[in-house]
């Protein structure tokens, strides 16, 4: 009974920061979305579906997002995974710790500060100066939906190399001696052994990525320079700047349902190909 | 294999050195070098909006990071070894608490938290004498609270990893030798989870001193040090913010080597 009793004690504070902090807020937004605008900005309690019937007018921003962060998504596994096979099988194990917390520190530093370094690269005088000096003429960089990819694809590409590191370094490497063995050739033992093996990896990386892109604000915002709208950028609009708090509840809305989606997809992926799905630790 | 991994690496952190050493550059444009100089680093830390700034994100760091790194360690102890309901609700709330994107956590914090005060405050208002009635509103509260909420999850994750690997027969033959259980935690479980605290601490003081977007919709009427950045950058690029940038990189990379040096060192004395 003490013992009980001290259990709930530790946890009362977590516990009621995470229901005033994160359920709650949550709750507020689905009510929200259902209500309506105040004419001077701000939210009428009511019960219409009028926000989502009107999510159409920000069509675009849904357009971009789910074809440029599955694409970004797509770059970035295609970027990682050699990375990720060079450290799990080729690296020398006395460097591979270093190396792969190189991989993870830039993840945990500033996005913000990080992508204002790319504003500094590709704007006018960083690369394409180094273009035209070097007589390819004249290009513009910054503001391109190019910019952006480049953005999401350096940003994201420690959360894709870790999970696939992770599969790859986990797997049976006797088993890839045997398919040597056996004869096959390397490529042939990589395309039957190594890369199934290593696909429940990729299906995490994948996903991570994916979900975190679909929210994602400020490498569209700082270079796309307001040309490239994700779904993110219309939130922080239609909140800060419009003011139409319903409406922008009705996108949030629609934002975490289609996450929902792909998570639910990802679970019942990783049930068929009967990975486990393990925590990957990004520390 | 070996020129790929390096093209990767130097991609992940040619735009970091980028920035630093043009922070160093003495000429007022930003993208041509013309002499070494520190005195972007004078002239931004003598501009009171940056100490401003910085002063808030410090303060805001620093107090989600100890409330997240207290209260998750308790949580963390309380669900050690828990299994049925209470469990699953916890672990759901975890997840929910990580994968959320930040924008849509900061959209419903500032919504869910200006209604609130919008029905708290009139209440105040006839409860204390004309006047002198507090009033609720966005600012160092909501950054706190709002940034503690992510940093608690982290906290909670790295600590269940490390409870997780504990060896229990420590804390048993603690009991068996009469221990109360007060003494137990604190001769036994505590020494042993501590580098796993002390790297969710400040991973989580990381986390709040570089956060844009959570910062950006809960903020009310103060200014991180982030938010400071994107709205300078905004006016353009200047070697000001080069300077900046760096010193915010700095305090991360630090702080990130201390924590994983704290976890690393932990796990092997661990082990022993």
């Amino acid at each position: 009974m003490q013992r009980r009793l001290s259990t709930w004690l530790l946890l009362a504070p977590a516990g009621l920061w995470f229901a005033v902090m994160l359920v709650l807020p949550l709750c507020f937004v689905v009510v929200f979305s259902f209500g309506e605008r105040e004419a001077a900005g701000g939210y009428v309690p009511a019960f219409t579906l009028a926000q989502y019937a009107n999510l159409p007018s920000r069509g675009t921003a849904f357009l971009n997002t789910l074809t440029l962060a599955p694409f970004g998504t797509v770059l970035a596994l295609l970027i990682a995974y050699p990375l990720a096979y060079f450290l799990a099988m080729r690296a020398d194990p006395k460097w591979r710790t270093l190396l792969l917390i190189l991989v993870i520190v830039p993840f945990w530093t500033s996005i913000l500060i990080r992508s204002y370094a790319w504003i500094f690269i590709l704007g006018g005088q960083g690369l394409p100066a180094v273009i035209a000096w070097l007589g390819f003429g004249s290009v513009r960089l910054i503001n391109t939906p190019f910019a952006v990819m480049t953005g999401i694809v350096y940003g994201y590409l420690p959360l894709m190399v870790l999970p696939v590191y992770v599969s790859l370094e986990r797997l049976d490497k006797r088993l890839l001696e045997a398919a040597a063995d056996l004869g096959a050739p390397p490529l042939r033992s990589f395309l039957q052994v190594t890369l199934p093996l290593s696909l429940p990896g990729v299906a995490t990386g994948c996903m991570l990525v994916f979900i975190l892109l679909m929210g994602e604000f400020l490498i569209p915002a700082m270079l796309g320079g307001g040309k490239v709208f994700f779904i993110g950028n219309a939130l922080v609009d239609l909140f800060l700047q419009s003011r139409n708090w319903a409406f922008g509840a009705a996108v949030a809305v629609t934002l975490v349902l289609i996450m929902l989606v792909t998570v639910s997809l990802y679970m019942w992926l990783m049930r068929r190909m009967g990975g486990v799905r393990d925590d990957v630790a990004l520390m | 294999m070996r020129l790929y991994a390096l093209a990767v690496y130097l991609f992940l952190y040619l735009p970091i050195a980028v920035i630093a050493v043009f922070s160093f550059n003495a000429g007022r444009h930003a993208s041509q070098f013309t002499g070494f100089s520190v005195q972007w680093y004078g002239k931004a830390l003598s501009n009171p909006f940056v100490t401003e700034a910085l002063w808030t994100s410090f303060v805001v760091a620093l107090s989600s990071a100890l409330i997240a790194s207290v209260f998750g360690t308790m949580a963390a102890l309380a669900l050690q070894g828990m299994k049925g309901r209470v469990r699953m609700v916890a672990d759901a709330l975890i997840y929910v608490a990580v994968m959320v994107p930040g924008i849509v956590i900061g959209i419903a914090t500032l919504i869910a938290l200006v209604t609130l005060f919008g029905w708290i405050n009139p209440l105040l208002a006839r409860l204390a004498p004309e006047g002198q009635a507090p009033q609720l509103a966005m600012g160092y509260g909501s950054l706190i609270a709002a940034h503690a909420l992510f940093s608690m999850s982290l906290v909670i994750i790295i600590l269940r990893a490390r409870l997780a690997g504990m060896d229990r027969s420590l804390m048993e033959a603690s009991a068996d030798l009469y221990a109360p259980p007060f003494a137990t935690f604190w001769q036994v479980t505590l020494p042993l989870i501590f580098p796993g605290i002390l790297a969710g601490f400040l991973l989580s003081f990381t986390f709040s001193f570089d956060d844009f977007i959570i910062a950006f919709f809960v903020a009310g009427s103060e200014t991180t040090l982030p938010i400071y950045v994107f709205s300078s950058i905004r006016r353009g690029v200047t070697p000001e913010i080069n300077a900046i940038g760096t010193m915010v990189l700095a305090v991360s990379l630090i702080l990130l080597v201390a924590a994983q040096l704290t976890l690393r060192r932990g796990i092997k004395t661990g082990a022993q």
